[in-house]
């Protein structure tokens, strides 16, 4: 193990009825870096994000954060430790406009949720900071457009604006740029190269040319294991990469 | 990168997707103004009926339509109330004020014990499990000393209010019973409009997200099962005094049913809707009475119409033409 690893896995291993969706896991992923996690569809990797961030219990194996062992842990209190993920499918809050999207994840840091005999006027004590988030990911012009009418693109970057309003430490990413025209591949590669200042981000993604172009190391997954390392080119020469990718995914 | 290279939905009304203030004062306003003048043209005890069930309703309201949580054994909080309110005016002698106190707190601690044990499942199963659950508290009740039987408690008296204030005026104990469920409403209506109701929506909408925000959801559903159930027993204890009785009527699982269609008639995840609701079902069970037997089949029968008519139940469909939140 590197000293530097911020994330790690030991044998991260879960099985669905005898099925081992992951198996035998070993990450490490080095603080401050952009990590891609990439291989065919039905390899894993969506599995693995919801094992690192405990939304599935690991059958075997550990889950290190900062070298502490945190594999026990629940995912609210995973997300408090300043790991946060976004979800394959977009993940926002239909109802909310874009700025109460924000400002929900804001106040979750402030910790004045449970005050339930105070006005929701009181949260208009977030809506500057709420203004610039949603500014910086070129949502200014929607703040007061609920998420839900929101077209996709737009979608996945208040996705990107909530989970910045936590300030983490680490992103996990899945998919974010499926489904996205060219223009917002564009925009969002960039939104994620930005943020990923003092931050390291672990992302799934299977638009290669992305992937090459933004990510420092990559881990290729194939039916549960790793296989392969290293950084794109070692990665994208290998042969049992290619084959793997022959053989189903459609990136 | 341009902000403008994509039309721009058309903002929510107002400051997002909040009502203007304006509206739900107006709206209060109105309803304070009925409750004011209703008892110079229908008789009390019925409004009080009335009231008392609205506050049930909103209750239940609280947590089905702001919460997402579908309990059917809420009779069991308004029952236990009703008979432990009873018990502490007539037999230990309590006066009005504590013995609705007494039959509240009783609730809330019941509601602490059921969410603990209800709260971290979902949809069906947690229906079924808030049941089950009620059901214990009916066959407890059925055969235990204490709440009389198939007899309940009867002849609860009213007493005289902080030592003052005889109740045995209807048209006085109106105007306390109007007292205790418009604190009830606002409580709930403070409650959703709050920090606090900002994440339980946020919950309900989409709870992966509030989770992986850093959210501790299972205390939020809590906390809110359990403001539910003690507002619920507030209703009940209250009635327990308007109607001095309480019994088996209010444990039993078609008074959890009951409550869930007042909330569905008049609008689930509306401010107004359960007290429109209440008013609906209270007024049909009173004004069809002479139908006897048929009054379970009618309500049925409007139950079935109002769902297939709108959906969204009688406020909701309101809410929906108006385009404000209701
Ligand atoms: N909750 C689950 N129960 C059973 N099988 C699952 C579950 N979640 C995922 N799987 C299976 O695990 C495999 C990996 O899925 P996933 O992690 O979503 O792949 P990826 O994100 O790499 O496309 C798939 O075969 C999927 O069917
Ligand atoms: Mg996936």
């Amino acid at each position: 193990m590197r000293a530097e690893a911020i994330l790690a896995t030991r044998d991260l291993t879960i099985e669905f009825k005898g099925f081992k969706a992951v198996d035998g896991v070993n990450l490490n992923i080095e603080q401050g870096t952009i990590h891609a996690l990439i291989g065919p569809n039905g390899a894993g990797k969506t599995t693995c994000f919801n094992l690192l961030t405990k939304f599935l219990t690991p059958t075997k194996g550990t889950i290190l954060y900062k070298g502490r062992d945190i594999t026990a842990l629940k995912p609210a209190e995973i997300a408090r430790l300043g790991i946060v993920r976004s979800f394959q499918i977009s993940a926002v809050f239909a109802q909310f406009t874009a700025l109460e999207n924000v400002r929900v994840a804001l106040q979750r840091r402030r910790g004045d949720s449970f005050d339930f005999w105070r006005s929701e006027r009181v949260l208009t004590r977030y809506d500057r900071e709420a203004r610039e988030l949603l500014e910086a990911v070129g949502l200014a012009d929607y703040a007061s457009v609920r998420a839900g009418e929101l077209p996709y693109g737009r979608k996945r970057a208040l996705e990107v604006a909530t989970t910045l309003a936590l300030d983490p430490s680490m992103l996990l990413l899945d998919e974010p740029l499926a489904g996205m025209g060219h223009e917002d591949v564009d925009r969002m590669a960039a939104l994620i190269r930005h943020v990923s200042t003092n931050r390291t981000i672990l992302m799934v993604e299977h638009n290669l040319s992305v992937v090459a172009s933004l990510s420092d190391r990559i881990t290729v997954l194939a039916r549960g294991k790793v296989l392969a390392e290293g950084s794109y080119a070692t990665v994208s020469s290998d042969e049992r990469v290619v084959e793997a990718y022959m053989g189903g995914m459609h990136a | 990168m341009s902000a403008h290279d994509v039309a721009v939905p058309a903002a929510v009304e107002g400051d997002g997707a909040r009502p203007s203030g304006r509206t739900y004062g107006v709206l209060l306003a109105v309803l304070v103004g009925v409750i004011l003048v209703a008892p110079y043209f229908l008789y009390p005890v019925f409004l009080m009926k009335v009231l008392c069930f609205a506050l049930f309703a909103s209750a239940l309201n609280l947590l089905l339509g702001y919460g997402g949580l579908l309990s059917f054994g809420h009779a069991a909080f308004f029952g236990f109330a009703s008979y432990i309110s009873a018990h502490a005016a007539k037999v230990w002698g309590l006066p009005p004020e504590l013995a609705i106190l007494s039959g509240t707190a009783a609730a809330t601690v019941l509601g602490a014990v059921f969410g603990a044990l209800a709260i971290r499942r979902q949809g069906i199963y947690f229906a079924m499990i808030t049941l089950a659950l009620a059901q214990l508290i009916y066959f407890v009740s059925l055969q235990s000393e204490f709440t009389g039987g198939e007899d309940g408690i009867q002849s609860v008296p009213r007493g005289v209010l902080f030592g003052v204030l005889p109740l045995t005026d209807d048209r006085t104990l109106y105007y306390v019973v109007a007292t205790i469920f418009l604190a009830g409403f606002l409580l709930i209506f403070r409650i959703i409009h709050s920090p606090f109701g900002q994440v339980l929506r946020a919950i309900r909408d989409n709870e992966p997200r509030a989770i992986s925000l850093g959210y501790r959801t299972v205390q939020y559903k809590l906390a809110t099962f359990v403001i539910s159930a003690g507002i619920a027993g507030l209703a009940g204890a209250t009635k327990a005094l308007v109607f001095q009785l309480a019994s088996l009527t209010d444990v039993h699982w078609s008074m959890s049913g009951e409550v869930v269609l007042m909330t569905l008639v008049g609008g689930m995840g509306t401010i107004f809707g359960p007290a429109v609701g209440a008013i609906v079902v209270v007024s049909m069970q009173n004004y069809l009475a002479t139908l006897g037997a048929w009054v379970p089949i009618v309500q049925g029968i409007v139950f079935v119409v109002c769902v297939l008519l709108f959906r969204e139940g009688i406020i909701g469909v309101l809410s929906r033409w108006t385009k404000r939140p209701l």
